[in-house]
This record gives structure tokens, sequence and C-alpha cells, in this order.
């Protein structure tokens, strides 16, 4: 039973950080039909970036953790957004209208382009950051383990909430929110009633870049290690849950998060370590298969 | 617009009309749309967009750039760069004024530039690239057919490097065309063919170092295994559309490297299989003494003749490949598979059972990346699963993409160029003298890979070298030629 229980805490952690990464898959898909290969890359990105950050600023004597944490988080959302809008001009925005598999190819050619580009200019060491945030409550005493929650894992639920929470009223409350909405169900006649179209669809990019930069951060404080790496996985998980929680659906998108997550959690904490990622991408072609449309989504229609 | 007060509206049952009308007397003078004037001459609008475009660069490459971590004593330290940063700043300011100034002007938009050269493919111009194409392919088959001995007359000094290179290129080239039929052809992206790769080197590997059979017995069945595991992958996703399509392929060929590095006891976990034997010419094998191949000629033994050797098995093998794809194309599979590429839709409309047709090209495709696999197999002696990442099946990819979606000749370029120049980049002294000694092309060779993928996609998405139109078309182009369709719109 506490096996049980720190699983599912560990699986709502991990699971966050992949909700936060798949809202940008599911957004782009949502709004221009596209995977966007190079958001794991983005995410990696985002990560990078924090840890950059975080040495600058010890280099610089401010070591108050709030406020590290605080100047982290706003650096790397604001640097990672960049990029994302960067990516979406250069390599999305001149092929639009072009043939399915264009904007698929650059999306990998860019998400190569960027794991070299960090590779090269970081190196290909992984880069340890010492846990910042120590200690955790006890829930639980158990005979052998006890459930422990740590302070980390609180700060990357608490705010993957408040940013859902948020992200949902821009979605809903905002003018932004409601070109985008528009631009997802036809772009042309957004367009022709006043929404312009390339802006909302670079905002959507900003947007995801700025959740995965967050994730990317948390994933930093969580696991102390980062490499140039990191995207490729992250990515392809987080693709998945987007899938499984029908894409182009933002509460699917965060509840897909959750469900891998927490399959991946409890397959490596009671079947094997060695087979998780199999698990991950086995549910990926199985949803894909027999639930096209995932738990949340809508059935897609195909014009001609 | 502005002209028109908004509070007519709400005045409309008391002779709105009227108003409206005055209103508009009024705003006569001027036309509601007219355009803004230019007010910036053009020097400076390309440095205001330089200065742009290098505030950008600055922002992205901020934290690459200017900073790098690296790890010291007692955690990470931090290397600053200042001068790599201004450097790349100044090189993004002057190429973007240069093009602003002198390639984009006003009212020239960039597509006109660049779509310059798509009224040129009248029929003529066809048969005369045709012609060029086929006497280049002639000419480079017959330097292929000859390059081992060409190496031997010109520069015997480094005919081992050389032709190890030779292979090399030439695997490169067979799991080109293998992909080739998959995404080129039939238009499935498939990011997963190294699985197949894989399952041919493994199936090879396996069957030899336990069975105790010969690489000719296994070549063929390595094909197989790979081409069944093609219908076992393809089967049930290859209904999902396009994109899906390449991420469930991504998902099996990362499935299949985990299943190869835990499944210990049978393929030798992340050890990999040792001891894989070479292959024989007729029962005679390589080395030295009694029954080699220098024994029964009766000429001195050397070490080049294993590599001569493999170069020829992986000539014939891409040739054969080559010669296969070449006919299926003419038979009514080929045609079915550049038709599904230009329009799915259509296929399924006139009664095409496309499953079927997706299967039969991920099968073959698969079964020519089988046979690569197993002559990568006994060419290194020794397979594990490191050499079946993700990153070959996106370099497999590049050279397809870069070459052209369906052409044959553009592969083997982008091969050559992609594989062979950044390799040989490595042994120019001047690059060293240039950016340092410790300069090393072959780490900047993905880099370069990614970015040519975006350009060749932004700029040519049919292919640099050359392009493929439907073997099957009307002499003279209708309307719906592919080159239209393709690029302009849906699909």
């Amino acid at each position: 039973m506490e096996y049980f229980l720190q699983q599912l805490i560990n699986g709502i952690t991990l699971g966050s950080i992949y909700g936060l990464i798949a809202i940008g898959y599911t957004m782009v898909y949502g709004i221009i039909g596209m995977i966007n290969f190079a958001h794991g890359e983005i995410f990696m990105i985002g990560s990078f970036i924090a840890l950059t950050t975080f040495v600058a600023l010890a280099l610089l004597g401010i070591t108050f953790l709030p406020v590290v944490l605080l100047i982290m988080l706003i650096v790397a959302m604001g640097f990672t957004a960049l990029w994302g809008w960067a990516v979406e001009r250069v390599a999305y925005r001149p092929l639009r209208g072009s043939f399915r598999l264009a904007p698929l190819i650059t999306a990998i050619g860019m998400s190569i382009f960027l794991q070299n580009f960090v590779q090269v200019t970081q190196g290909a060491r992984v880069k340890p950051l010492p846990p910042q945030i120590q200690g955790g409550i006890t829930l639980m005493q158990g005979e052998f383990v006890n459930v422990q929650l740590s302070y980390v894992q609180i700060l990357i639920v608490v705010t993957t909430v408040v940013l859902m929470a948020g992200f949902t009223l821009l979605i809903s409350r905002t003018s932004l929110g409601r070109a985008q909405r528009a631009c997802e169900q036809d772009a042309k006649m957004a367009s022709l009633l006043g929404v312009n179209v390339d802006r909302t669809i670079s905002l959507t990019f900003v947007m995801g870049a700025g959740l995965a930069s967050v994730a990317g951060l948390m994933f930093l404080l969580y696991y102390g290690v980062i490499d140039f790496y990191i995207g490729f996985l992250a990515g392809v998980k987080a693709f998945t849950a987007a899938v499984l929680g029908g894409i182009g659906s933002l509460p699917g998108a965060m509840l897909g998060g959750l469900a891998i997550g927490l399959i991946e959690t409890f397959w490596s904490g009671y079947f094997s370590v060695e087979y998780k990622d199999v698990a991950a991408f086995s549910i990926l072609a199985i949803v894909l298969i027999f639930m096209p449309s995932g738990l949340l989504g809508r059935p897609e229609v195909e014009k001609v | 617009m502005s002209a028109i007060d908004p509070t007519a509206v709400e005045a409309r049952p008391e002779g709105a009309q009227l108003k409206n009308e005055e209103l508009r007397e009024t705003a006569r003078g001027e036309p509601p749309f007219a355009p803004e004037p230019i007010l910036e001459s053009r020097l400076q609008r390309s440095l205001r967009e330089a200065a742009l475009t290098a505030a950008v660069v600055a922002g992205l490459t901020l934290f690459f750039f200017a900073f790098r971590t690296d790890i010291g004593i007692g955690g990470l330290d931090l290397i600053l760069q200042w001068p790599l940063w201004f450097v790349w700043i100044a090189i993004a300011f002057a190429a973007r004024f240069v093009l602003s100034y002198f390639v984009y002007v006003p009212g020239r938009k960039l597509s006109d530039i660049v779509k310059r050269d798509k009224t040129a493919t009248s029929p003529g111009a066809a048969t005369g690239a045709r012609w060029l194409g086929r006497a280049v392919g002639v000419v480079m088959l017959l330097i292929a057919a000859t390059f081992p001995f060409l190496i031997e007359t010109l520069l015997p000094s480094q005919d081992r490097y050389l032709i190890d290179l030779a292979i090399l290129i030439l695997t490169y080239v067979m799991l080109g065309w293998g992909l080739n039929i998959v995404v080129g052809l039939a238009g499935l992206l498939d990011l997963g063919y190294v699985a197949f790769y894989a399952v041919g080197a493994y199936s090879f590997a396996l069957l030899a170092t336990n069975f105790d059979l010969g690489f000719w017995v296994c070549l063929p069945m390595a094909g197989l295994f790979a081409a069944g595991w093609g219908i076992v992958l393809g089967f049930p996703v290859l209904r999902l559309r396009g994109d899906y399509l390449a991420i469930v392929t991504l998902a099996f060929g990362e499935i299949i490297r985990v299943i190869l590095i835990n499944w210990g006891n049978i393929t030798g976990g992340p050890n990999g299989v040792l001891g894989i034997p070479k292959p024989t010419l007729f029962g005679l094998d390589f080395g030295r003494g009694e029954g080699s191949f220098s024994d029964f000629f009766g000429i001195p033994y050397s070490s080049i003749h294993r590599f001569i050797f493999l170069y020829y098995i992986i000539l014939l093998l891409a040739l054969l490949t080559n010669f296969v794809t070449l006919r299926l194309r003419k038979l009514p599979i080929g045609r079915a598979w550049e038709a599904l590429r230009e329009d799915e839709i259509a296929c399924r409309a006139l009664g095409l059972n496309t499953t079927n047709v997706k299967l039969t090209a991920f099968a073959t495709g698969a079964m020519f990346g089988g046979f690569a696999g197993s002559f990568f197999a006994t060419r290194q002696g020794f397979i594990s699963p490191e050499s079946f990442t993700f990153i070959e099946s996106a370099i497999i990819l590049a050279i397809v993409v870069l070459g052209g979606l369906g052409s044959q000749l553009g592969v083997v370029f982008a091969s050559v160029v992609m594989i062979g120049g950044i390799e040989l980049l490595r042994h120019l002294t001047i690059l060293q003298a240039v950016f340092g000694s410790d300069f090393d092309p072959t780490q900047y060779r993905m880099l370069i890979f990614g970015l040519a993928m975006v350009g060749i996609m932004v700029w040519k998405p049919r292919g640099l070298i050359s392009s493929r139109s439907p073997s099957a078309i009307y002499k003279e182009k209708k309307v719906i030629g592919a080159d239209l369709v393709a690029q302009g719109e849906g699909h």
C-alpha cells in the first residue's frame, strides 16, 4: 500500500511535466494540424536556459532560493518562447499550404538541428544540478518504506495546476484565446473576419514553448541532471500523452500526461524499469490504432 | 473605413441611409485603402530589418554562445564567450542586410525569385533532363564499377581508408534507395527504418553465430525476416494518416532497439554479437594460407582483397535495389505507389486497396533494409544496439529528402556529399588551421543535416538535385500535374 501510494505520487509528478509539454503539441496540432516534432527540443532548450541562469545567478551572488527560482522561471520562459517563435517563423510558416509531409520533415530537421546545436555549443556531457529544494513531508510511516511527498513534488504539481488554470482562462476568456479557437475551427474564415492568423499561430507556438520551458525547469529541479538528448524521449512521451488525451483538446493533454506518467511509474515500479519506454511507445501505437481520437478528442473527418 | 461614424448605425430608422451617403460624400476625396507612402529608403529599411534579425539572433543564442556551463570543481562552472556571441550577431546582421538590400526588394516577393524556374519544365526540357540524368548515371556507374582499381593505381597509399569510405557511402546509398521506395515512391514517412536494418543485421548475426550458416545463405533470409517484420509492424498502423504513421514507426524503431538491449540471453544485450563471419567468394575466404582467395588464384596475399570484395558485394546489392525499384516503378504496383503519394483519397475512390499497396511498399523497403543490415553485420564483424539509434534513421531520411523524394540519382549525390564529403573534411588541414586543432567536422554533420533538411523543404520541397514526378503521366501535362498539385494546394 505504501509502495503504491509512493508510486502514485511519483507518477502524478512525472505526469504534470508530461502534461505541460503535451499542451504544446496539442495546441499546435489543433491550430495548424501538424506534429511539431521539435517541441521536445524546445523543452530541452528551456531546461538548459534555466540551468545556465542558475549558474549565472550563483556567480552573481544571488542565492535566496525563491528569487532564484522566480528569475529562472521568467528567463527560461522568455527566451524559450523566443526559440519557439523563431522555429515557427523559419521552419513552418513558409510551408503553409505545402504538401502534408513537408512540415513534418522540416520539423524533424529542426529537431535534429536543435539537438546538435545544443550539443555543439554546450557539450555532450550531462550537466548536474545539486538538489536545491530538499526535504519533504512524510505522509505515512510504513513497515519498510515511508511515503514521502517531497517539496519539489509539491512545487511541481502546484505550479502545473496554477499554470493550467491560468492557461484555461487565457483560452476561454481572452480575445487571444477566442482568436485561437477561431483559427482552430476555420483559419480561412477567421482571417476573413479580421483575425490575424499568422500572429495567432505564432503566439500559439510562443505559449507552447513557454509551458515547455516550465516543464524543462521542473525536470531540472526534479531529476537534477540534463543533457542535450532529454528532449527526444520526453517529446515522444508527451506526444503520446497528447494523442491519448485526444489531440487538439487541452484538458485531454493534461489528462493524457497524467495517464502516461502514472503508467510509466507503475510499469517501472511493478514490472520492469528496462521496458518502461516500450510501455509508453506501445500505448502510443495501441491508442492510435484502436482509438485514434483519444479520450477527449473529436473524431476527425477527412475532407477532400 | 474610419470615415463612417459607428454611431450612424444606431440612427438607422431616421434616414440612416441618407446620413451614410453624406458621410461617404465627405470621404470621397481620399480612397479608404490608399497604400501608405514608402517613407524610408531601401538602405533604411534594410538596416532596420538587419537590426531586428540581429536582435532576435542575439536573444536566441545568448544562452548558447555567450554562456557555456561546464563541469568544474565543486559544481558547474560558467564560461563566458562574448566574442563568439558578438561574431554571430554580426554575421546575422550582415547576412540579413545583404538579403534585404539586394534580394528582398519591395514589391518583389520571395516566392517569385524562388519559383522562377518552375515555368521551365516543358516536355522538351524534361526529356533533356532525363537524358542528362541517364548520362550522369552511366558515368557514375562506370566510376563505381572501377573504383577499387582507380584507387589502387592513383592513390595506393590510402587505398584501405578510401575503399572503406566508399563501402560506407554505398551502404547509405542502398539504405537510401530502400527508404526511397517507402518515402519517395509511396509517400509514407517512415522514421523507424533503422528497425529493419537492425532486424537484418541481427538475423544474420544470430543465424551465423548460432547455426553456423554463411553470409550468402543468410542474406535472403535476413531480407525475408525484415520484410516479415515490415508486414507485421505495418499491417496495424498503415491505416493511419501520414504524420501519425511517422510517429508510430519512430516508436517501433525505438521498441526494437530497447528489446535488443534488454533481451540479453538472445541478442547479447548492450554488448552485442561478436565474431560474425566474413563473406566468402564461392567458398574461398580472404585470409591467409590453404584454400584462401590468394592461394587459389596464386597471387600474393593482401588484406585489401577483402575490402575490394566487400565493396563489390555492397555495390551489387545497391544496384539490385536500384534495378528492382526502377522495374517496380513500371509495374502496376509501382504506379499505385506513386498515385498513393500524390492523392490517397483519389486512389481509394478509384478502387485501389490502399492498405495492401502501402503494405507492399513497406515490406519491399524493409527487405532492402534487411539486406543492407546483414551486409553491415558482416562488414563490421560485430554489432550492438548502439548502431541502430534514431539518429541512423534520421540520416537515411535526410539523404532521401536532400536527394529529392523519389529520385534515385539524388540519393547517390546526397550520400556522397553528406557522408563522404564531411568525412573528407576531417582531413583538410586548412580547416584545422582556421578553427583550431580540435576542430572535428563530423561533430557538425548532424547539425548540417538538420539545417539542410529544413532549408531544402522550405526552398525546394521536391528535392535539390532532382525531382520525381509520377512515371505514368499524360504526354502533355494537364493542369493537375504533380508539380502543381503537390506544392500548391491540398494534400
